[in-house]
């Protein structure tokens, strides 16, 4: 403790401007932060929360957690296996009915009609506003569905385990881009594209898996962060890599099917992003439920609300309105189209991709609005509210440093940064698909009201 | 008040610290055509003093910034000084690089020995238990940090084994480094463990004066000595001292501390000696070997004796001859808060306003630093008052107090008598101060009590 005296100290300064001058026109070096008063309201709360003396090892164990976890794709599933006939999933915290979003909606309705549960899209909403099917949160049952995220019984799922911790998750087969249910629309070409994955890709999937064993996520992922993927907005390295990988065991496991199993996963650049969920999932899952701990395991949203889980508060959602995209439209559509945000990919984000990761791949920078410097930008600006760096997803034009993982409710509501999410943009009215992608602030509020409440569950 | 027309502006939320708010103030005032002009976060303290200054103050919160000006074209004054704070507004250099937005950040970035923080009081306990976590020794400059968080940070300081020197640490010097108010020391013998900011510069300033040289202030807060906190921090600097190979002699300099704590600090088995000055508390009993000092004054040359070297005279300037009629009462206008106790102690009468204390310093900077509530205090002076005040020189005070301070001097009907408390080495030149608080008819000492003494006798 006495080095401290026996030479002149290099001094971080917070505060002040004129006491780092100060010392700076001593020739004492400095490094100042760039410090402003935290979220309005926040003061009380983050004092109790930071003196909470559990804090910090809770943190370094959930993190510690999440950054250990060894997801592997172990096997494609039907829904029907761990659902209730009559439950659908959905993305993001609960909603019902009444307050759901039109690409919400549309889903739904779609999820109906795939189920041969109404005749048409009318018969379709009055069964849904009559509470004919239980409406849960993905989240609330292991699993997470882009955008609408809609999950009903028919459907099939990739079964992802974490080899470290144990746990599982689950995530839909992606259905390409354009009119697809996830973002709302429920068109016969959206309907015979699910009966077809229904009949064809699920069974020949879960065949090829058979055949394969256990395929590496952490490992693909680390790769395809390496080769321009961010793993949200951008997969298409990543569904290269797995595509290999499956390759020669659908053939074998499915020779009739397999041509047009691997022109389908070949033909959609987001084949990957499902399973990136699935592995993000598990990762996050596995931090929760540490008490004491800030750290976010989940954001998600339903197109309504924004929501946000914390290791130390179990289940609990914590929610602000979702906010509009801000990126390109597609086609002649633009903002007075757009839904607010929606889906459950912002647990990319949670794991530490996606936005967060966006320095990886200089090739969407433009689609999610500017430059590379804008990327790296957003990057390293994401370190100052996460608590560790990834010992495996690395970005090479970082020097290969890890990605900033692990958001800490105290670390956002003391800077004001929120976290960057990169996301699709779903049409305002159901039925209309896919209208643009881009980038989202999520609301101040989901994470100062967390912050709140491990206050109030410190007391 | 005149028919100039003015504005006030609300900027909400927007935040820069006092020091910055007072230089853009002052650079403001001093425009061509503005009569008033005052930048300021909008705290119940300055929202007062601008109803005084005759400003019309909306409707605000204590986070939010008002620029108020009474100008000839208030406009054009306001959109100045919005330039000016955006120009203060970005730390750094304006590249791309991150800069880090909190202590913990910072810390993890790279080397460093210490942490300054000096943030207003409510968030001071965040950065410094970033700075204690990443295991780094920490200054608290800013007051205004709860007893609780205090005992706190002390002991986790403790199982860190690192030192907390604060909170309301107002000087400190370390390896040569001066933090916070600090006066350009001469390299010598003398360690100093302050819980007293001006009490540490008033001591090592005679001792610099007497040749004798100080090694390093650890100063720890004027509450560490107090029951509640226990002295945790005085304790460890005083171990820290002791195994410093270039200190032979401590002084302790404290506020009145309560008398066990002083007791079981002292108590401890030190091969240094220790001279103890514990303002207010003269019979405590001395385990250290060395009598204890009754003043500051006192102190410095009891450490002078000890060590064997002659005590000079310390230098005073008297006051021109003048005609004014005899004083009847002692007005203490102190920044230093133990220089103020010192002084009401010596001169046994009085009212002592302490401008340095958390009530005046609230969105504020200190009076050490913005001379303006003592030179409104000056000019509400009597003349049958004499004013007793100190001007306290070094790195982070005021770059010329005389410029200001003087004209108030000058102008105020009372007898005033200043305590300079500086070295030959302090940035603002000794000599050229006391030159001029002497020509605008102050009596000037260097050593406090002295000036206290010459006060009393006056009345």
């Amino acid at each position: 403790m006495t080095s401290l005296l026996t030479s002149s100290p290099r001094v971080i300064t917070v505060g002040a401007g004129l006491l780092d001058e100060a010392l700076r026109a001593q020739a004492v070096p400095t490094a100042p932060v760039a410090w402003r008063p935290p979220l309005p309201g926040t003061a009380e709360a983050l004092a109790t929360v930071l003196a909470d003396p559990r804090r910090q090892a809770a943190n370094e164990l959930a993190v510690g957690r999440l950054t250990s976890a060894r997801p592997h794709l172990v096997g494609v599933r039907r829904a029907s296996e761990l659902l209730g006939a009559d439950t659908f999933l959905h993305a993001g915290p609960p909603i019902t009915w009444e307050r759901a979003s039109g690409p919400m909606r549309g889903a739904l309705i779609g999820a109906m009609l795939l189920e041969g549960r109404a005749a048409d899209e009318h018969e379709a909403a009055d069964r849904l506003a009559a509470g004919a099917v239980v409406l849960r949160p993905c989240h609330e049952h292991g699993a997470v569905g882009p955008m609408a995220g809609v999950v009903s019984p028919s459907m099939w799922l990739f079964e992802v385990r974490d080899d470290e911790h144990g746990g599982t998750a689950y995530c839909s087969l992606n259905e390409g881009l354009g009119k697809v249910l996830r973002y709302g629309a429920y068109g016969p070409e959206v309907l015979d594209r699910l009966r077809w994955m229904d009949r064809v890709l699920g069974p020949a999937l879960a065949a090829t898996l058979e055949r394969t064993g256990p395929i590496d996520l952490r490992s693909l992922i680390a790769q395809a962060l390496q080769m321009g993927d961010e793993l949200h907005n951008r997969n298409r390295a990543a569904t290269s890599l797995l595509l290999r990988e499956l390759a020669p065991a659908v053939v074998e496991a499915a020779p009739g099917a397999a041509a047009g199993v691997l022109r389908f996963v070949n033909g959609n650049d987001h084949f990957f992003l499902n399973l990136g969920m699935a592995a993000a999932k598990a990762a996050t899952d596995a931090a929760r439920d540490v008490p004491g701990s800030s750290l976010v395991v989940a954001m998600a949203r339903n197109g309504t609300d924004f929501g946000v889980q914390v290791s130390g508060l179990g289940g609990r959602w914590f929610t602000g309105p979702a906010g509009v995209p801000d990126g390109l439209y597609l086609g002649s559509y633009g903002p007075q189209d757009a839904n607010p945000d929606i889906g459950d990919s912002t647990i990319t984000e949670t794991s530490g991709l996606g936005g967060f990761a966006m320095a990886a791949s200089p090739a969407i920078v433009r689609f999610v609005g500017g430059e590379v410097a804008d990327a790296v930008r957003a990057t390293r600006s994401m370190y100052e509210i996460t608590l560790a760096e990834h010992p495996v997803y690395q970005i090479p034009g970082l020097g290969f440093r890890g990605t900033p993982v692990g958001i800490d409710v105290t670390l956002v509501a003391r800077t004001g940064l929120l976290p960057v999410v990169n996301t699709g943009i779903a049409g305002r009215i159901a039925g209309t698909g896919q209208v643009g992608a881009g980038l989202v602030e999520p609301p101040a509020e989901a994470f100062t009201s967390a912050l709140l409440a491990l206050a109030e569950a410190h007391k | 008040m005149t028919g100039l027309p003015q504005a006030v502006l609300v900027r909400r939320g927007a935040y820069h610290d006092s020091v910055t708010l007072m230089r853009v103030s002052r650079a403001l005032s001093e425009l061509p055509g503005v009569e008033a002009a005052m930048v300021a976060m909008a705290t119940d303290l300055n929202v007062s003093i601008l109803r005084e200054m005759g400003f019309g103050v909306p409707e605000t919160d204590p986070g939010d910034l008002l620029i108020a000006v009474r100008a000839k074209d208030p406009d054009a004054a306001a959109e100045e000084a919005e330039r000016r704070l955006t120009e203060v507004d970005r730390p750094g250099t304006g590249s791309d690089e991150q800069p880090p937005l909190t202590t913990r950040s910072a810390a993890a970035r790279g080397p460093a020995d210490l942490v300054l923080v000096s943030t207003p009081g409510e968030y001071a306990f965040f950065e410094a238990l970033d700075a204690i976590e990443a295991g780094l020794p920490v200054m608290i400059f800013s007051d205004g940090v709860t007893v609780a968080q205090e005992r706190r940070l002390k002991e986790l300081a403790e199982a860190r084994d690192v030192l907390v020197m604060g909170p309301d640490c107002g000087t400190a010097a370390i390896g040569g480094a001066g933090l916070g108010f600090a006066n350009v020391l001469t390299p010598g013998p003398v360690g100093v463990v302050s819980a007293s900011g001006t009490g540490a510069q008033q001591v090592t300033c005679l001792l610099d004066r007497a040749g004798a040289g100080v090694s390093h202030v650890l100063g720890v807060g004027g509450r560490d000595l107090s029951a509640e906190v226990g002295g945790l921090s005085a304790a460890r600097a005083l171990r820290m001292l002791d195994e410093d190979p270039a200190t032979e002699l401590i002084v302790l300099v404290s506020k009145p501390p309560a008398p066990e704590v002083a007791r079981a600090v002292l108590g401890q088995r030190l091969r240094t000696p220790v001279v103890p000055v514990l303002l207010g508390t003269p019979a405590l009993a001395q385990a250290g070997g060395l009598a204890p000092a009754g003043d500051l004054t006192q102190a410095a040359e009891q450490a002078l004796r000890a060590l064997g070297r002659p005590v000079p005279e310390w230098p005073s300037w008297p006051a021109p001859p003048g005609t004014r009629p005899a004083p009847k009462r002692i007005r203490g206008l102190y920044s230093g808060g133990t220089l103020g106790t010192e002084a009401a102690l010596v001169a046994g009468q009085g009212d002592f306003v302490d401008y340095g204390d958390d009530a005046y310093t609230r969105g504020r900077a200190h009076p050490m630093i913005d001379p303006t509530l003592r030179a409104e205090a000056l000019a509400r002076a009597g003349e049958r008052d004499v004013v007793l005040m100190d001007v306290v020189l070094g790195h982070g005070a005021d770059p010329d107090p005389a410029a200001s301070l003087a004209p108030a001097v000058a102008g105020t009907p009372a007898t005033v008598v200043i305590a300079l408390i500086g070295t030959e080495g302090d940035p603002q030149d000794l000599h050229r101060q006391a030159a001029a608080f002497r020509e605008a008819g102050a009596a000037v000492f260097t050593s406090n009590a002295q000036a206290a003494r010459h006060a009393r006798s006056l009345v």
